[in-house]
């Protein structure tokens, strides 16, 4: 159970390309025998892409902080 | 039905980019987006009176929005009332595109129903983040939509790295799950 929480959260780093050289072995390792775990990975890889589609953007901070003093003064 | 209360305070953290991607998707240009969602909130303050509480917070200033995307428009077609559509009868190639038949868009093709599909899936995407605990979402909007580093997150929300691993992590199983509800199956 122990490794299935590890796996996870190395396929997550896998997601933003950050996961080391050793940690890539051990998922591998890991993959060949849990089938649980290659149905996560498969779900979170497609959520990525998901994201990448979706290009996804947000309000700058600096803006939400001039946004919030303009608002705060209207008040 | 329990009333609903505006709480202008909380809407910039809670809402601005939510509606920044509504209208971004619409009006194609972040710059004016920025203006539209400010004048939301505005106009949102200043009809505040006038909310009855029969809609939740987000859908009314949607609402709102909406006008104001719309009335950007018609500001921008004012301007330009005589312009007109141009269209080049004869172009240089032989025979291909030179019926007008064979100048409309395909009509079996997914290309603009995938551009519609997309700026539905933005929205889900955003309204799942607004769902999640404070700290996971910033994480993971700090990390999956603005591309920080991992040491930059960290610092800024004073954590150390497998902390934020184990933070994105159940953010996104979160958000997946959310999604699979809200969106098709992944």
């Amino acid at each position: 159970m122990r490794n299935c929480k590890k796996a996870e959260i190395i396929c997550t780093k896998i997601q933003y390309k950050e996961a080391t050289f050793l940690e890539k072995f051990q998922i591998r390792l890991h993959l060949i025998l849990c089938r649980t775990c290659k149905g996560f990975v498969k779900k979170n890889s497609k959520f990525t892409s998901l994201c990448d589609q979706a290009n996804l953007k947000t309000l700058p901070v600096e803006e939400k902080e001039k946004m919030k003093r303009i608002l705060a003064e209207r008040q | 039905m329990t009333k609903q209360i505006l709480n202008p305070d909380t809407w910039v953290d809670r809402y601005s980019d939510y509606l920044f991607n509504y209208a971004v998707t619409r009006v194609n240009d972040a710059e004016i987006a920025k203006d539209l969602v400010q004048e939301t909130f505005f106009a949102g303050l200043k009809s505040a009176k006038n909310f009855k509480g029969e809609a939740a917070e987000r859908t009314w200033l949607i609402s709102i929005l909406k006008r104001k995307v719309i009335d950007h428009y018609r500001k921008i077609n004012s301007q330009k009332a005589k312009a007109m559509v141009r269209i080049t009868q004869n172009r240089d190639s032989e025979n291909e595109g030179d019926f007008m038949e064979q100048q409309v868009a395909d009509p079996d093709s997914l290309l603009e129903n995938s551009e519609i599909e997309n700026k539905e899936l933005g929205l889900a995407i955003h309204e799942c983040i607004n769902k999640l605990p404070k700290k996971q979402a910033l994480a993971f909007t700090l990390k999956t939509i603005n591309g920080l580093s991992t040491e930059e997150v960290c610092k800024e929300l004073n954590i150390n790295p497998s902390n934020l691993w184990v933070i994105i992590h159940r953010a996104r199983t979160v958000l997946m799950d959310c999604l699979n509800t809200n969106w098709f199956k992944i």
